[in-house]
C-alpha cells in the first residue's frame, strides 16, 4: 500500500497468444521464422483479413454455457488470458488470482448483422411505422447479445472463467488503450500499488461492421495483401487481424517468491496524444517518447505500424533516425489488431529476448534487415491509425 | 503527519473543482436545490417513438437539443458542461490548458443507427441491403466524420482538444462503476507522484432505443411507466428496476500540496478507494456478497478508516430487486449494527441511473453533502422492505453532521468500486 518505497523491477512471467498464426509462443515463433502469413483475401473481399486459427475453446473455457455467452472477441480473449495464466504457472492458484489485478484493452460492440439488415431494409423502404425499429429490436435481439457487446465483459468473462478477481478495469480507445493498459499496470506495480497483473486485449477482425467503421475513414486495405512497408498512398491502410494477447506482469520479488521465471523485464511504457493537425507532429511525438526510454541506438524495434498512409508515413520518418536498429512490423504477419497491437508487440519482444534472437524479417522493400545479434533490449512502437502514440522498452533479464 | 501526506505517507488527494449535469439540470446549484427538495428528473421519453417498448421513461437530458440525435455527441456535450464548471471552480491552468491527465468514464462508443441508415441510403437500393452493399459505398471519404465520431476514443479526443489535458487520455469502462474507476485512476496517479492534478470525468448520453431495449431485454428496467417520477424506488418493497438516465460529473483532483501552493479552495478529500471483481455471474452478484464486502473493506483499509467514522453512505441503490438486496447484505456485513443507524440514501431515486456517469455524479453529490451538511433523500420510499432495514433518509432531505461519506458503485461484469470522501484530510 505504501508508494514511498523505491521503484520496483517488473517481469513478464506469462505470455498468452492466439492469432492467425497459431497459439502459444512456439507456434508463433516457428511461423515468424518461416515468414508465414495467414491472410484470407476472399471471404471479406475486397478486404483481406487475417483470420484466427481454429482453437479448441474447450481447453480454456470448459463450460459450453460460458462460450455461448460470448461473442468471438471475448472467446479469443478469454482463451488467450487462460494461456497467459498457464504460462505464468498461475492457473488455479486461487490465492494469487484473487489478488491479481486486471486491465483489459477492449473494443466490443459486435453486431448481429442479420438484425441490422432487417432494420435497415424496413427503414429504407420508407414505410416503416414509428416504432418499427423498437419492434424489430425487441423481438429479434438476443437478450444476451448486450453482454457480448459490452466492452468490460471480456474482463468479466475472464473473472468468471479463470477467477481473476483482484480488480478489473477496461480501457477503450483503439490502439492507445493497449498502450495505456500496460502503462498504468506497470506504474502501479513499480510504485507498489499492485504486485501482479494480467494485462492484454483481444480483437476479432472478421467483422463486416468493423470493416465499415474503418472504411468510413478510408483506412481499410483493399484488394491484394501487401507487407506494411510495401503499402503506399495508392494502396494504403490495414487489413484487420484476429487475435488475443495477454501477459502476466509482476514485481520481481513477487515472481521470485513463487519461483516464477521471467521471459523479460518490462522497463518503460510511455504514451502521448498528438493532435496530428500539422505534418511532422506524429514524428516529433515519437521522437519525444523515444527520448524517455533510455534505449540503445541499435535496440531492435517491433512496430505496430498500421499501413495508414499518414501515420505510418510519419513513423517512417522517425525510423529513419534509427537506421542502425533492425525493424519488424507486426502488421505484415498479423494484420491490424487495434487494442491488441501493443500487447502483441510486447509478447513478441519478450519472446525474442528470452530466445536471444530477433525473429526473421518479412518485408519485400528492404526496410526490415536480418540480424543474428542477441538483443538485450527491444523497443515496441505503437502509433495509432488515427490517434495515440505509444512506446515500450522490454529488456532481457540476465540469468 | 502533515495534511500533505495521508497516514500511509502518500500524497493527500483533494478535490478543487466539480461539475455536474443530470436530468435535474445543469450545474451544482440547480442539481443540489432539486435533489434536496426531493424532485425527480424522470419523465416520459419524447426523444424517439416508444411504441412497443416495455419501458417508456428515462432521466434523459433534454435541454441540450441535438439534431440528429447522437448518444456519443450528447456524451461530449454533457462532459463539456461538467468539465467547464469544474475547471472554472478550480480556476486551474490556462484556457484550454489543463495541467494534468484525463481519465474518462464513457459508455462504449459504437456506430449509431444514423450511420448505417446513411450508408444504406447511399447504396441507392430499395431492398436487399446488407453489410456487403453498405461496404461498397462506405469509402471515398463521404462518411469520414462517422469514423472519427464512432471510435471508442472519440469523446476523450474531443475533451483533449477542448480542455488541453496532458498525455494520453484514458477512456475506461467498468460498466456502472465507471465513474468511480475514473476517480480512482486519478487518485492513484497523484499518489504515485506522476501528476499534481488530474481531470476525472464521467459522461453518459445513452438514452436511445437500442440501449434501452438491451436493458429491457435483461429485465433490469422499471416498467412503472404511468408515474415516471415515482418509478425509481430504491430499497422499497415495491421496487421494480432501475430507470436509465443521462448526465455527467467532473472532478478536478489535485495533490494537497499543489492545491495549497496555488491557494486553491479545497472542497473535499478523496481519502480511499476500493475495488474488487466478482466471478460469480455476468449480471448478478455472488449470493454470499463476498465481493461487495471485500470491496467495502478494501476502501476502508485504503482510507485507513473504520466503519464508526463513516457517517453517510451514498448508495449505488439502483432500485432493482437484486442490487438493493445485495447492497444491504454487503453493508450490513461490514457495518454490523451500525448498518441500521448510518443514513444510506440513493440519488438515483431522483436522477435515475446515469450508468457510466453514476460514480462521478454521485461523488459530486457526496461532496455537496459534506459541504452543505445536508443529506439528500431517497424518494418514492412509501413501502419499506423489511429485509432492508436501512435508514434510507426517506422522502425528505435531512440536516446532519457529515464528515465522511462512502459512495458505492457496482456494475455488470462483476464490477465493484467504493470511494470514501471526507471534508478534511484524516
Amino acid at each position: 500500500m505504501s508508494n514511498t518505497s523505491s521503484p520496483r523491477e517488473v517481469w513478464i512471467t506469462g505470455i498468452g497468444l492466439a492469432s492467425s498464426l497459431g497459439e502459444g509462443p512456439d507456434q508463433h515463433w516457428d511461423a515468424l521464422e518461416a515468414r508465414r502469413i495467414n491472410v484470407d483475401e476472399t471471404t471479406f473481399a475486397p478486404y483481406p483479413v487475417h483470420p484466427i486459427v481454429k482453437l479448441n475453446y474447450d481447453a480454456q473455457i470448459p463450460k459450453k454455457g460460458d462460450q455461448r455467452q460470448m461473442e468471438a472477441w471475448q472467446r479469443i480473449g478469454t482463451y488467450a488470458a487462460g494461456l497467459a495464466l498457464d504460462s505464468a504457472g498461475l492457473k488455479g492458484n486461487t490465492d494469487i488470482l484473487a489478488r491479481t489485478d486486471m486491465i483489459v484493452a477492449a473494443g466490443g460492440g459486435e453486431r448481429d448483422l442479420a438484425v441490422d439488415a432487417a432494420v435497415i431494409n424496413d427503414q429504407t423502404q420508407g414505410n416503416a411505422a414509428p416504432g418499427m425499429l423498437n419492434e424489430r429490436l425487441m423481438s429479434d435481439l438476443r437478450p444476451t447479445l448486450f453482454l457480448a457487446q459490452l466492452s468490460n465483459l471480456l474482463a468479466g468473462n475472464i473473472s468468471i472463467v479463470h477467477g481473476v478477481t483482484g480488480s478489473s478495469r477496461t480501457f477503450m480507445g483503439e490502439e492507445a488503450a493497449g498502450t495505456d493498459a500496460f502503462r498504468i499496470a506497470l506504474a502501479r506495480i513499480v510504485s507498489g500499488q499492485s504486485d501482479i497483473a494480467l494485462v492484454g486485449a483481444a480483437h476479432n477482425g472478421e467483422r463486416k461492421d468493423l470493416l465499415m467503421l474503418y472504411e468510413f475513414g478510408n483506412f481499410a486495405l483493399k484488394d491484394k495483401f501487401a507487407p506494411v512497408w510495401a503499402r503506399d498512398a495508392n494502396h494504403s491502410g490495414f487489413a484487420l487481424g484476429s487475435g488475443g494477447v495477454f501477459l502476466v506482469i509482476e514485481a520481481k520479488e513477487h515472481a521470485q517468491a513463487r519461483g516464477a521465471k521471467p521471459f523479460a523485464r518490462l522497463t518503460h511504457v510511455v504514451s502521448d496524444h498528438a493532435r496530428r493537425a500539422t505534418p511532422g507532429n506524429v514524428t516529433a511525438v515519437l521522437d519525444g517518447l523515444w527520448s524517455k526510454l533510455g534505449a540503445k541506438a541499435d535496440a531492435p524495434i517491433i512496430t505496430a505500424a498500421t499501413g495508414a498512409a499518414s501515420a505510418t508515413g510519419e513513423e517512417r520518418a522517425f525510423l529513419k533516425k534509427h537506421a542502425s536498429a533492425p525493424v519488424r512490423a507486426l502488421g505484415t504477419s498479423f494484420g491490424h489488431l487495434l487494442e491488441a497491437q501493443l500487447p502483441l508487440g510486447l509478447a513478441l519482444a519478450a519472446l525474442s529476448l528470452s530466445k536471444g534472437k530477433l525473429f526473421a524479417a518479412n518485408d519485400t522493400t528492404g526496410l526490415e534487415v536480418e540480424t543474428t545479434a542477441a538483443p538485450s533490449q527491444i523497443v515496441v512502437v505503437n502509433t495509432g491509425h488515427w490517434r495515440g502514440e505509444g512506446m515500450a522498452l522490454v529488456e532481457s533479464v540476465p540469468a | 503527519m502533515t495534511a500533505a501526506k495521508d497516514k500511509f505517507g502518500r500524497p493527500t488527494v483533494v478535490v478543487t473543482g466539480m461539475g455536474v449535469v443530470t436530468s435535474l439540470g445543469a450545474g451544482k446549484a440547480e442539481n443540489w436545490k432539486k435533489l434536496t427538495a426531493g424532485e425527480s428528473g424522470i419523465r416520459t421519453i419524447t426523444r424517439f417513438p416508444t411504441d412497443r417498448l416495455r419501458t417508456t421513461m428515462a432521466g434523459s437530458v433534454d435541454f441540450i437539443p441535438l439534431d440528429p440525435f447522437s448518444s456519443t455527441t450528447l456524451s461530449d456535450k454533457l462532459a463539456d458542461l461538467a468539465v467547464e464548471e469544474a475547471i472554472t471552480q478550480a480556476s486551474i491552468g490556462g484556457k484550454g490548458e489543463f495541467p494534468g491527465p484525463l481519465f474518462l468514464a464513457v459508455a462504449p462508443v459504437e456506430v449509431e443507427w444514423m450511420a448505417r441508415f446513411e450508408a444504406a441510403r447511399a447504396t441507392g437500393a430499395a431492398s436487399g441491403i446488407d453489410y456487403d452493399a453498405m461496404l461498397k459505398v462506405s469509402g471515398g471519404g463521404q462518411f469520414a466524420d462517422f469514423h472519427k465520431r464512432f471510435l471508442f476514443g472519440s469523446v476523450a479526443d474531443h475533451l483533449v482538444e477542448r480542455f488541453g489535458t496532458k498525455g494520453s487520455p484514458i477512456s475506461l469502462s467498468t460498466a456502472c462503476a465507471s465513474g468511480a474507476t475514473a476517480i480512482q485512476l486519478g487518485v492513484e496517479a497523484i499518489r504515485r507522484g506522476e501528476a499534481d492534478a488530474a481531470l476525472c470525468v464521467a459522461t453518459d448520453g445513452s438514452v436511445n432505443p437500442e440501449a434501452l431495449i438491451r436493458f429491457s431485454l435483461l429485465s433490469a428496467l422499471s416498467t412503472s411507466n404511468d408515474a415516471p417520477q415515482a418509478a425509481v424506488r430504491p430499497f422499497a418493497k415495491n421496487r421494480d428496476g432501475f430507470v436509465m438516465a443521462e448526465g455527467a460529473g467532473a472532478l478536478v483532483l489535485e495533490s494537497y500540496e499543489a492545491a495549497t501552493a496555488r491557494g486553491a479552495k479545497i472542497l473535499g478529500v478523496m481519502t480511499g478507494c476500493g475495488e474488487l471483481a466478482d466471478s460469480f455471474h455476468r449480471t448478478r452478484s455472488s449470493p454470499d456478497g463476498k465481493p461487495i464486502i471485500g470491496c467495502v473493506r478494501k476502501a476502508l483499509d485504503d482510507a485507513g478508516m473504520d466503519v464508526e467514522q463513516i457517517d453517510y453512505i451514498n448508495a449505488h441503490g439502483t432500485g432493482t430487486p437484486e442490487n438493493d438486496k445485495m447492497e444491504y447484505l454487503g453493508i450490513s456485513t461490514v457495518f454490523g449494527e451500525r448498518a441500521t443507524q448510518v443514513p444510506v440514501s440513493s440519488n438515483k431515486s431522483m436522477v435515475g441511473h446515469t450508468l457510466s456517469a453514476a460514480g462521478a455524479v454521485e461523488a459530486v453529490f457526496s461532496l455537496l453533502t459534506l459541504e452543505h451538511q445536508r443529506i439528500p433523500p431517497t424518494i418514492n420510499y412509501d413501502i419499506p422492505d423489511p429485509a432492508i432495514p436501512f435508514d434510507v433518509v426517506p422522502n425528505t432531505a435531512r440536516d446532519a453532521k457529515v464528515t465522511a461519506v462512502m459512495s458505492n458503485s457496482f456494475g455488470f461484469g462483476g464490477q465493484n468500486a467504493v470511494l470514501i470522501l471526507t471534508r478534511e484530510p484524516v
